[in-house]
């Protein structure tokens, strides 16, 4: 693990996606599930990726997943693992793998969610070793 | 309607710099566009139509006429990262074919080498108000560790190892020693590639594309106009374009695009894999040539490896010659968009004009493909035919 904190850039908040980042200043992680088809979405949008419908509503997710796919980027000062992670409700999100050594990480394993703080915005969601 | 044999490629030009301190960005467009109108036999003056993507300074295609003093009346932005050219071929043949444009001028020009771009490794400023940007900036998304993630799960499910990524740039640079503009031109071993530097796990900094300012042009032009000339004739025979993406959620990063866009551009050239001589392959990393010949058919899907290693790659050893000029891994990645070039060195293939050390023999039908913006993410896929008369 390294030793030097590396600073998050805020999301920029927009109106659609407020609730989203509002939950996670709660520690909560929200998604969005279309009232018509049933399908749960991410990113989250007002309008239903898989229908069209503009019955979205937001859900709040266990925070529970495994990982998918992710890469340590080596040549930058304070190395860092993006990932790709499947949660428990069926949805894959980009996010960061943390709180573990950049080493251990593998394909497939189990992580949950943490919150961490950005530079000047809310928190976004991260996963740690669950 | 159809667009094969409604138009063809009569002129190419990719800029000889690799480095332009002393150029602007309209100037590099511009000397590409010209280069490509004499290599046609042809003037800015035969010109009505004129395709250009991002790179393009200030307003496009407004700012480029206005620039070269081009009188036209069809014009096409279409933006899709490194593969908008290819696209642009695509577009270009629909619009002669539909009588829209005679002469089509497509250009590509950029200057991130002298901009001192971290290109690959530090996370690219989110377009104003892209949706998805919220979600991914805070987490550094770099252009290096996304295809890093395609990558790693390619390996994860299908059991593709570094050697055989390697194999794609030892080709490359096989290719490479033989053009005396590529910006790399030593031939690397696979143990090369494998020891140096870990840019973005599981890629090295040898599977990645170099960095270079520089550009390129394209003229397609209607048949009455290319049979008058004096250069080969180069028939438009196919196209195909598609974006992937996401799928709101529904991430899967072992496959690109080039499932859509190749089995089109096939359909629409009514050729077959065996046809193909030569293949042109967007090579901004290793990975993406490797699961771009997998889509196109070439492989299937996990097999990838296997085609890729032991040398088939290099023209005159291998089944299937690939990026003669050494390719973005080697020679070339202008504006960090190497769509251009791709149709330029097929182009060569096509004439006999390549580097006779690595023109492929009887090359007369190949294929030029284009991935522009992310395999990790979102990215447009075009795939072109092209054939000899």
């Amino acid at each position: 693990m390294s030793t030097v904190e590396r600073k998050y850039p805020a999301p920029a908040v927009n109106p659609e996606i407020k609730p989203f980042f509002d939950a996670a200043a709660e520690g909560k992680l929200a998604l969005k599930k279309c009232a018509a088809c049933g399908q749960i979405h991410h990113y989250p949008r007002a309008i239903c990726p898989f229908c069209g419908s503009e019955r979205t509503e937001w859900i709040s997710a266990s925070g529970r997943g495994t990982i998918y796919s992710f890469s340590v980027m080596r040549r930058v000062p304070v190395p860092y693992a993006i990932a790709y992670v499947t949660l428990e409700e069926g949805v894959t999100m980009m996010t960061n793998i943390v709180d573990c050594s950049l080493d251990a990480i593998r394909i497939g394993q189990r992580v949950k969610v943490v919150f961490k703080p950005t530079d000047g915005g809310p928190p976004v969601p991260m996963f740690g070793p669950a | 309607m159809t667009i094969k044999g409604k138009a063809y490629i009569a002129g190419v030009y990719e800029h000889p710099t690799r480095n332009a301190d002393d150029k602007s960005l309209a100037q590099l467009h511009a000397e590409s566009a010209m280069g490509a109108l004499a290599d046609a036999g042809l003037t800015k003056d035969d010109v009505d139509g004129y395709f250009c993507a991002g790179d393009a300074p200030g307003l496009g295609p407004l700012s480029m006429a206005d620039y070269m003093g081009l009188k036209l009346r069809h014009m096409d932005t279409t933006e899709t990262g490194g593969s908008s050219y290819v696209i642009h071929v695509g577009h270009a043949a629909e619009a002669i074919a539909l009588g829209r444009c005679s002469v089509a001028l497509i250009t590509l020009a950029g200057r991130p080498r002298a901009e001192g771009m971290a290109t690959g490794t530090v996370p690219r400023a989110p377009v104003a108000a892209s949706p998805d940007a919220p979600f991914e900036y805070p987490y550094g998304p770099t252009v290096a560790n996304q295809y890093g993630m395609a990558a790693m799960r390619h390996m994860h499910q299908y059991g593709t190892t570094s050697a055989q990524l390697a194999w794609i740039k030892v080709a490359a640079s096989q290719h490479a020693q033989h053009n005396p503009n590529a910006l790399l031109r030593e031939v690397v071993t696979v143990e090369d590639v494998i020891n140096s530097p870990m840019i973005a796990d599981p890629l090295h900094r040898l599977d990645c594309c170099v960095i270079t300012d520089g550009g390129g042009a394209i003229v397609v032009a209607k048949p009455e106009i290319a049979r008058s000339l004096k250069r080969p004739l180069v028939n438009v025979l196919g196209a195909g374009e598609a974006p992937k993406h996401q799928m709101g959620g529904k991430v899967d990063l072992t496959y690109s695009g080039a499932v859509w866009s190749g089995p089109a551009a096939f359909a629409e050239a009514g050729v077959s894999h065996a046809d193909i001589k030569y293949v042109s392959i967007y090579d901004s990393f290793t990975i993406t040539v490797l699961i771009t010949l997998e889509d196109l058919g070439f492989a299937a899907k996990g097999q990838g490896g296997k085609l890729v290693a032991d040398g088939n790659l290099i023209s005159g050893v291998g089944k299937l010659p690939f990026n003669t000029d050494g390719g973005g891994l080697c020679n070339n990645h202008p504006a960090n968009r190497g769509g251009l070039t791709k149709v330029v060195e097929a182009v060569r293939q096509l004439r006999g004009e390549a580097h006779p050390k690595v023109q492929v023999k009887n090359c007369d039908i190949a294929l030029a493909h284009g991935t522009g913006g992310s395999l990790g993410t979102r990215h447009g896929s075009a795939t072109v035919i092209m054939g000899r008369e």
